[in-house]
Parts: structure tokens; sequence; C-alpha cells
């Protein structure tokens, strides 16, 4: 009861703040208490005059006595809050111009901000979305080449039954399925994992069943998990769906269940159907295939480093017991979120820091601003005090107009942050996407509110504390005898100009940064792939193996369609090949020569299988020996062409051609005679070194999915639907996807949006930092010009040439933009030292962006600074000196 | 007067809902003098301290206001007893009872000897 009166009382004081106290009601009050007293007095027989007297002694002190009243009506504290928002409010509005730039600057560094840490936050902050996450570990084993090399599948039955560290260990692999639809065949991108996989994850199905153990097993009757979007898209999100039986690559296949809407497994981002693995004959079930990842989950109390050691052991026993397939065959144990987002990670938080940067230099431009402004104010200020504002109140009145400004700014500032994360996710295409699925639902959550408030309050603490630094006494007798008149004032001689050195700094650091950047994305995008780009229609062709058992009727569909697709008008060459160009260092062979002594470490080389015309599609220059022909195939002895790199590594110095290479044991039947060496094609992706290579023909080496390349004398990109129909009119069952052009492909690969992307946003960053910087640059000149008026009047009253004021502003000017520009250039080796990982081609000193940058800077830094010393050098001497 | 200000506030609430309820609707100057009479002239209060009190009951919603005509014809503030004013104090006034007993048996405690 009690507590319910007190907040009555105490919702009508704060209701009282915004209805001013109802100061009239009380007078009436009063007035009518006075009547009544004065009424009664007469009664008792005093004279009016003596009634009156008599009924104000009695009343009080009125003054205190309507004080106490006001007090009562409302909370005194809010009420000064009030006034003071109400005041800070009016002085924003009285400079407009002051205002809205200072918003505008900082509403721009919040907003770019957080943007970016939106980013940041949903890559590498949030929790994955599985059960216990930060438990969860990627497995997988380890060789020179890669330190995260897959798993072969005996090596992962071997580690799970050894291990005793992980309370379950699953993995997963990519796969790919002909889905037969009413329409034909649809390539549908899926993975194979083991049967406990979701429950490692601590995913249960939204319908129907998980895996049960042992479904993986080979043998089992084929079943699939649908994905929530493959089920709503392919199957309308009917639920009788599971239970039905779908043609997977003309297998039967039983639909089990369906994942929930919110599951996402970023390293297979794009599979629509997740099946139990069931190794077949082949790959799958050869300890020297290697094509898994591991998965595991950590037993409570066990340590990333105690399962990595444990791997390691394990991993050396099977290396003793199988040491063909097991040489050199390490572990690697790692948080699961590593694999996830681990690779963003250095470019996120580079654009982060760009961004923050960008923030400090609009932060440091506001706050010199503010701190022109209090000088202005100092005679407003100082009569304050003198009319009795205490220290405090007077430091609350900064705090509140600062606050006031950060908060509009804030506001500002989320909104474009809002929209610049719209923005920076509409570049992203939709494919990419689908691997970076923690960014698809980017929204202003809690984290990224608390990040912006976060940011206010550091804004409010640098803008209240340096107006709060002059010492109120001796500022109160400087202000009211107008101090302000000789030179400018102390405060901003010692910090103003020291702020423009650090805004100067910074700008040349986000200058060189996106130098760097920029022309590594140059670099990155005219790395010589040793093969003509232009002209090259490619896509991905499927044959289902169901369909096509046998190698013979592999190699004569290959044949139907290079015969189709040579037809067509335009087409100059069709090559095909296991793995396209410029996509990775995948799908390793293990090599030997004979005759040349082998230490039984693994030769791991990219190997591709390719049909006859492929190099010449391509227009790769044959170095020496003959190309494959029509009639390498399986009738034929094996051959192999070697790239040059090969040929370097291994056969340096001698003639490579006519000798053989076989497989790690040299098997009669794998060994095959070089008869050719071509140019390093680029095989990896952009930024990865050339590999040793070695070529097979497809025809004495089948595949079941591979990359048409197709030579074109018209633009290429209009032939593809054409293409596509060439290849369904032989057999509607074969699959095609990713119909693109080589040059599309080069240009939306992963290294290369990477590249762009973080050369597109600090080079962003880095020209706002360029205007901000100039323009803070400008300010100071600016207004040190106008303090300085009068010096400069009495200067050329006293003969001072006109030349000499521009040498004395130009100088000033001079000092502060050499001074920044050398610290930002130390500043921002260190800093591209940091990021060097986004660095291609590109060293972290490299002189001729650092020169530039200097240039670029020092040359606008002396533009700005022309103005305000024209301005100073057309002073007229005698108006100057009496204006003041 | 000194030691008797920080009883003050508090007592003074219950005094002025006590003369309400004894007079019914009754206007500041009103109250202040019955406080004054019913004292026996031992209080003797600046009547502006009552305002701020009679603020602070409304605001607690013990009491209701309306502007009026007073016996005289004078226009002024009446004030009257809310439901939840006389809850109050008859509750305040138990407990201000109990708290004179209480204190009386310590400031005379004669028949407590045999």
């Amino acid at each position: 009861m009690t507590f319910l009166r007190k907040l009555r009382a105490w919702l009508l004081r704060v209701a009282g703040v915004f209805q001013g106290g109802r100061k009239g009601a009380f007078a009436d009050e009063i007035e009518s208490h006075l009547q009544l007293h004065i009424d009664d007095n007469i009664r008792l027989g005093m004279t009016r005059a003596q009634a009156r007297r008599e009924a104000i002694l009695k009343l009080g002190n009125v003054e205190s006595t309507k004080q106490s009243y006001r007090e009562q009506s409302t909370l005194p504290l809010m009420d000064d809050l009030l006034q003071d928002l109400r005041f800070a409010f009016r002085q924003l509005r009285r400079s407009p111009g002051f205002t809205v730039t200072a918003a505008l600057m900082l509403a721009l560094g919040i907003g770019a901000s957080v943007a970016i840490f939106a980013f940041v936050d949903a890559a590498l902050l949030k929790p994955l979305p599985y059960r216990d996450p930060g438990r969860l570990v990627a497995v997988t084993e380890r060789v020179k080449l890669f330190p995260r090399a897959n798993l072969s599948y005996p090596d992962y039955l071997d580690w799970k039954k050894m291990n005793t560290v992980f309370s379950s260990f699953d993995m997963y692999t990519g796969g790919g399925y002909m889905l037969g639809t009413s329409s034909g065949a649809e390539s549908v991108a899926g993975a194979r994992v083991s049967d406990g996989f979701f429950r490692t994850l601590g995913i249960k199905p939204m319908l129907g069943r998980d895996f049960y153990v042992g479904e993986d097993m080979p043998g089992v009757a084929p079943t699939v998990m649908l994905t929530y979007g493959a089920w709503k898209v392919r199957f309308a999100g009917r639920p009788e769906i599971v239970g039905q039986t779908l043609n997977l690559s003309g297998v039967p296949t039983t639909v089990i269940g369906v994942l929930p809407a919110d599951f996402q497994f970023a390293p297979r981002g794009s599979a629509e159907f997740y099946s139990p693995f069931q190794g077949k004959p082949g790959c799958d079930l050869n300890r020297g295939c290697h094509s898994l990842y591991g998965v595991a989950r950590l037993k409570d109390g066990v340590s990333i480093e105690n399962a990595l050691a444990e791997m390691q052991s394990i991993a050396g026993l099977l290396e003793k017991q199988y040491p063909d397939t097991n040489r050199g065959q390490g572990a690697t144990v790692e948080p699961l979120s590593e694999v996830i987002a681990g690779d963003y990670r250095a470019m996120l938080l580079t654009l982060l820091a760009g961004a923050g940067l960008l923030l400090v230099i609009a932060c440091v431009n506001v706050s010199s601003l503010l701190l022109v402004r209090s000088e202005r104010r100092r005679r407003e200020i100082a009569v304050r005090g003198a009319l009795g504002a205490s220290r405090a109140r007077l430091t609350r009145q900064f705090v509140t107009e600062g606050l006031l400004l950060v908060i509009l700014s804030t506001a500002l500032g989320l909104g474009l942050a809002f929209a610049t994360m719209r923005w920076l996710l509409t570049l992203i295409p939709a494919t990419m996407l689908l691997y970076v699925p923690y960014f698809q639902n980017l929204a202003l959550n809690g984290h990224i509110l608390l990040f912006a408030a976060g940011v206010g309050l550091v804004a409010v603490a640098l803008f209240t504390v340096p107006p709060m630094l002059r010492s109120p006494l001796t500022a109160m007798r400087e202000g009211l005898a107008d101090g302000g008149r000789g030179s400018a004032g102390t405060l901003w001689r010692r910090f103003g100009a020291n702020l423009v050195v650090l805004e100067l700094a910074i700008a040349v650091v986000l200058l060189v940064g996106a130098g760097l950047l920029g022309k590594s994305l140059y670099r990155l995008l005219h790395v010589d792939v040793n093969f003509e780009v232009d002209h090259l229609a490619t896509f991905q062709a499927m044959v289902p193996p169901a369909l096509y058992p046998k190698d013979d009727q592999l190699v004569r569909v290959n044949r139907e369609m290079i015969r189709r697709i040579s037809a067509l008008p335009g087409v100059k060459s069709v090559g095909l090949t296991s793995v396209l160009p410029v996509s990775c260092n995948c799908n390793t062979d293990w090599i030997r020569f004979v005759g040349k002594p082998y230490n039984g470490e693994h030769n791991e080389v990219n190997q591709r299988d390719v049909s006859p015309d492929f190099f010449d599609a391509l227009h790769a220059k044959l170095l020496s020996g003959r190309l494959f022909t029509d009639r390498d195939d399986a009738g034929r002895p094996k051959v192999v062409i070697i790239n040059k790199a090969l040929a370097r590594q291994y056969f340096p110095g001698e003639d490579p051609l006519g000798k053989k290479i076989g497989g790690v044991t040299l098997a009669p039947d794998s060994l095959k005679e070089i008869v050719g060496v071509v140019d390093d094609i680029h095989e990896g992706s952009l930024e990865s070194p050339i590999w040793p290579a070695v070529y097979y023909p497809m025809y004495q080496d089948t595949d079941n999915s591979f990359a048409i390349v197709v030579r074109t004398s018209q633009s290429e990109g209009s032939i593809l639907p054409e293409l596509v129909r060439t290849i369904h009119s032989i057999d509607p069952g074969i699959g095609t996807a990713f119909e693109s052009t080589m040059a599309q492909l080069i240009q939306d690969s992963t290294s290369a949006y990477l590249h762009r992307f973080a050369a597109w946003l600090v080079g962003g960053f880095a020209v706002l930092a360029l205007v901000l910087g100039v323009v803070g640059l400008y300010g100071v000149i600016a207004y040190s010009v106008s303090q300085r008026t009068r010096e400069i009047g009495v200067r050329m009253a006293l003969g001072a040439q006109r030349g000499s004021v521009y040498r004395l502003i130009m100088r000033q000017a001079g000092w502060l933009t050499l001074a920044g520009i050398s610290l930002g250039l130390i500043c921002s080796v260190g800093a591209a030292t940091l990021m060097r990982t986004l660095l291609f081609g590109t060293a972290a000193w490299d002189a001729g962006t650092l020169a530039s940058v200097a240039i670029v800077l020092g040359a606008s830094a002396m533009l700005a600074s022309y103005i305000p010393a024209r301005r100073a050098a057309s002073v007229n001497p005698v108006e100057a000196l009496r204006a003041e | 007067m000194g030691e008797r200000a920080d009883v003050w506030q508090g007592t003074l609430a219950l005094m002025v809902l006590k003369t309400i309820e004894m007079m019914g609707p009754q206007h500041g100057y009103g109250i202040a003098r019955r406080i004054e009479q019913t004292s026996g002239n031992l209080l003797s209060l600046n009547y502006g301290t009552l305002y701020p009190a009679l603020l602070k009951l409304e605001q607690e919603g013990a009491i209701a206001s309306e502007w009026g005509v007073s016996e005289n014809n004078r226009k002024a503030k009446f004030y009257k007893l809310t439901r939840a004013g006389r809850k109050q104090l008859e509750k305040e006034a138990r407990n201000w009872q109990q708290t004179t007993t209480i204190l009386d048996r310590f400031l005379s405690p004669v028949e407590e000897e045999s």
C-alpha cells in the first residue's frame, strides 16, 4: 500500500516536471489564504493594514514556501536535467551549421563502425547455433601442404574408435545429386554425414527422425534429410514428404526428416540434402583417399591441447601400422568456429579497425569544433559562473550538450549503419552468401545497440572533458575581461593543433591501407594464369553413375558431348576437365617416379583428368612433347602430361619426357609415361602458389562430374543456354550447373571477392578520412587566422608584406601537415604489417603507395590551408585594428 | 522547536488528516487555524509550511482538492479526505497511539513497581 502511494506520488511529480510546477495555481491559493486570514483579523478588530501585516507574518517566508512547494510538486534533479536539455537544444539550434556538421561527421563514424561491427558480431562473436558450441571442434588430418587435410574413412573409423577425448566424433563431406523432377533432372548440392552428425551438433529434425546408429554403413537402404529451405522450395513445405521416396541420381531414396528452419552449417552452406555416408567401393573405403572432415564434441574437462595430443599420437600409431598410406599424416584439432569463420577474421578485423579510425577522426573533428565553440562561449560561461552557477552545474551543462549531440548522431548513425548493412549484403552474391549463413539475418540486435551505446559514451566523455579542463575561476576572470581578444586561447593552442596532427596521421594510415589493399587487388586480378581467360564459357556436368555405371559408357558420352558442342556455331574448341582452373589446389594425388630414390614421403601434386582438346581450348602453351589425342583411351598405354613446376621440382636439369610416374607403391597398373610438359596453368585460387600438377587423359581416367570449357569466337556468355540445351539433348538425366564464363568465375572467386570487399571498403573509409582530415586542418587554420586577425593587422601596419603573411600561415599549416604525415607513415607501416595476410604481392612498406599517399595528403592539406592564408593576407590592417 | 522538527513532518500529516476528518472539507487556512486551536495554542506554526504537506498528501491520494467558496464568500481551495486517506488516518492514528502508550510506560513506570 505504502509503495503504491509512493509510486503514485512519484509519478505525479514526474508529470509535474512537464507542467512547469503549477506555479499560478499555488499563487492563487496563497492569495486566497491571505484574504481569509485578513478577513478574520479584521473581524477581531484590526485595521486593514495591520490585518494584512499580521496575516503575511503568520504565513512565514512566502518565497521559501513557494520553493518547497515547487520542489514537492516536481523532481528537482529531473527538472534541472530537462532545463539543461532545453538549453542545450536551444544552443544547438542557434548554430545549425555547427550542429549539422558535427552530427553528420559523428553519424558517419558511428554508422560505419556499427555496420562493420554487425558483421564482426555475426561472424566472430555470436556463438554458433549449436548446443554448447564452445565444446565443438573440427578434427582433420594434417600434412605438410595442408594444415587441414581431409580424413580418409578408415582413418576416421580408427580415430573414432581409439580416442578417449571426444564424447562423440562424426564427419561430413560434400555431395551432389541429380534430383528427378517432372521437368527433368536438376542438380542439387548435398552433404554426406556420419549417423551421429546432427546429434553431435545438437540439432533435432523439425519433422521425421534423425539418422539411426549404423544408418551410415554401406549397404543400408538409402535415406535423406531435407533442409528447411529445400523442403519449402522444392516440396512446397508438404509434411507428407517425410516417408516418401525420391529419385536421387537414379537411386530411390526415402525422405526421413526435415531440418529446422534455423539450422545452418557454413562449410556445406549450399547443401540441400543431407544423407548418411554409406561408403561405396572405391575412394570412400580407401585409407589413402582423403575426403572427409571430422567434427567432434570434447568430453568435459578435456582441452583442445589434450585432444590434439591424443589425436597426434593415434595418427602416429596408424603411420607405423600403414606406412604406405599414412606416412606424414598428422592431426589437427581446432575450434569448429575457426573453420566456419576463421578465414574472414583478418579481413573483418581490418575493416573494423578502419571504421574505428574513421570514427576517431570524426570524434577529433567534432571535439575540436566543440573546443572552438567553448572558446567562443567563454564570456557566456564566465557570466553564468559569476551569477552563481557552481562548477558542477556548469559541467553538467557541458555534459548535457555533448550528450544531446551524441544521442542525435547515434540515432542518425544507427540508421546509416542499418542502410549500410543492407547495402553491403546486396554486394555479396547469393551463392557466396550460402557459405556465410551467419550474415543472412543481419539485424540491429542487442549486441550492436550495446556497441553503439558504448561508442556514444566514449564520444560523450571525449567531448565533455576538454571544456571542463579549463579552471572556472581564471576562465571567469579572463572571460569577463574578454580575454579572447589577443591570440587564440591557451587551451586551444595546447589541444587543437595536436588533435589535427593525430587526425592527419590517421588519414595517412587509412589511405596507405586502402592503397595497399587496392594494389593487392590489382596484382591479384592480374596474376598470370598462363591461359587466355577471355571467350571461355564454362559449366559443370554431372553424369549419374546409376545411369552410366561403366567407364566406356562415360567415355562414349564424353565424346558425344564434345562432338555436339563443337558443331555449334561460334564454338572453336571444347575441353573437359575434372576441376576447373583457378579454383583450388585440391584433388591431389601422391606420385612416385620410376628409377628415382623414394624416401616414403608423399609427393603431393594437383591431379586433373582432361579431354584431348582441353589445353587447346584454354590456349595453354605446350612446352615440350605432345598433347593428348582422341586415341589416348583405355585401349592404349597410360600417359600423363606434367606442368612446368613439376618438371622443375622433380626433374631439374633432366628431360622428363619418356620417364614414368606411378602411385605410392608403384603398382604396375598405376604406371604412366610422361608425354608432354605444359605451362603452369593456374589451378589454385588466385592467391595460392603454383603447385606441381599431373594431367591424365579423361578417357583413361573417367569422371562422373566434370567441368566443360568452351572457347568461342563470339561473346561467351550468350552461348551458355545453348550449351545446356545441347547436353540435355544427349540425355535429360545429365545434370548441369554453374553456367558462367571464365572471366566471371575469376572476378567472382572468393579470393577476388574478399580482396575487392576489403579494398573498396577501406578505400571508402580512406576517402572519408581524407576529407574529414583536410576539413579538420582547414578548420584549425581558419580558426587560428580568425583569432590572429588583430596580430596580422598589427604586423601589416608595421610593414609586413602580404607574402610574409602567407608564409606565416602556410608555415604553421606546413608543420602540422608534416608532423601528421610523418607520424602517419610510421604508423601505417606498422598497421600494414598487422594486416599483411590480406596483402597479395605487395609489401607492407610499399614505397610507391607510401609516397603517393604522402603527396596526395600533402597537396590536399596545402590546398585546404591556402584558403585561410589568402584570407589572412587580404586582411585590411585599418579595419582589423578598428574592429577590436 | 528544534528537536520537534523531525517528528514534525510525520505528525503534521496526521494532524492534517485528523483535522479534515473532524471538520469535513476545509481550506488550507482553516486547517492551519484549527490545528493551532486544537493544540491549545501550544503549536505555533508558519501557515505556509502547511501547503507542501497538503500537496504531498494529495499526491499520495490521501486527500483531494477542489476550488470552492468559503462561508464569507471568498474563493478558496478546499481539501477533503478520500477513502484511502481515511484508511491511512485510521492506521497511522493507531500506530501513533501504540507508540505513545509504550513511551508512556517508559516515562511513567510507577504502577509497575509492586
